[in-house]
């Protein structure tokens, strides 16, 4: 019905559109540094713990983003739709 | 080629931009193409390395004197690192399993700053992360039956009511897929991202890339390979803890 380069760009916008996940763990992560940092600034002696608990944390909020740039990564290169 | 997540295709080769595994030589087995791919050569690279180095070690701490010095004190550490993060982790469920966190931590460390030797991260391909989630998720599953034996087991897939079986399950299944999903876009954000600052820019990325490597490579891989671990023993203890 459609052209292949016309699925092909509706696939890069679509693309585009995926990576928006980003936006998710960027304010879940700036959250949790900021409540790390407050941690810190409370109990100054378990530095060493908090920062381990915040970066475990945050590389797991990170996972949704990924599933985005994964998206992407699929659309553009893998052509699922073409 | 080009049936699989990221295989470059023939196409698409002698582009400025180039982060995907490419085929060296394919054979036929049992009417199958089997490709030989850059994976397997830099995840060969790895384990060669690893091998190597543990075969030194070996001989080192054969003879290993009583005030250690050199070599010996780096193995030392690396085993103290190692044995100090399982036990936090696991806490007495640790003795177990010294052994195979250590070594997934190590071969995960060293293919995720394998892209600093010029290789391509092992660990940017599906392939090779999928059968390190599958790891985990039979090592789950063994610990739990062992531990909590079948009547646990059914008990805990029907944990508030027994309609919310499949649910449990759902979420069962998802642990080797997440771990190995995260594992795998991590390394391979860090890849494209590399290979983009190298093939967009040219002759305008001298020097400073190297600041780049270090977080997207280093930084970013020794967190993986934590979070990674980590997450396993979590899994694991949980699934070893009787009520």
């Amino acid at each position: 019905m459609f052209n292949q380069e016309f699925i092909l760009g509706c696939s890069a916008i679509g693309a585009g559109l995926a990576v928006i996940a980003g936006i998710g763990p960027g304010v879940g992560q700036g959250i949790a540094a900021g409540h790390a940092a407050a941690a810190v600034g409370r109990n100054p002696g378990a530095k060493g713990d908090i920062t381990s608990t915040m970066l475990l944390g945050q590389a797991v909020a990170e996972t949704t983003g990924l599933y985005g740039l994964l998206i992407a990564m699929l659309l553009l290169f893998v052509k699922p739709l073409v | 080629m080009g049936a699989g997540l990221l295989l470059s295709e023939a196409e698409s080769e002698g582009t400025a931009v180039d982060f995907m595994i490419k085929g060296i030589f394919s054979f036929k087995l049992g009417g199958i193409t089997v490709w030989i791919t850059t994976t397997h050569v830099c995840l060969l690279i790895v384990v060669l390395t690893l091998t190597i180095f543990a075969l030194i070690a070996n001989h080192k701490m054969k003879k290993a004197s009583e005030v250690p010095s050199g070599l010996q004190n780096f193995i030392e550490m690396i085993v103290d690192l190692l044995d100090g993060i399982v036990k936090g982790g696991m806490g007495k469920n640790a003795k177990g399993f010294l052994n195979y966190i250590g070594t997934i931590f190590i071969f995960i460390l060293f293919s995720n700053i394998s892209g600093l030797l010029g290789l391509r991260p092992p660990t940017a391909d599906y392939g090779v992360t999928l059968p390190l989630g599958l790891l985990t998720f039979t090592l789950i599953f063994v610990n739990k039956l062992r531990y909590q034996k079948v009547s646990g087991f059914i008990k805990g897939l029907c944990d508030p009511w027994p309609f919310w079986a499949p649910i449990n399950i759902i979420g069962d299944v998802a642990v080797p897929i997440s771990l190995s999903l995260r594992l795998f876009a991590n390394v391979l954000s860090g890849t494209v991202m590399m290979a983009l600052v190298y093939g967009l820019l040219k002759w305008v990325a001298v020097f400073w890339p190297a600041a780049l490597h270090v977080y997207f490579d280093l930084f970013s891989g020794a967190i993986q390979t934590y979070v990674f671990c980590m997450l396993t023993m979590t899994y694991i203890n949980d699934a070893m803890t009787t009520e």
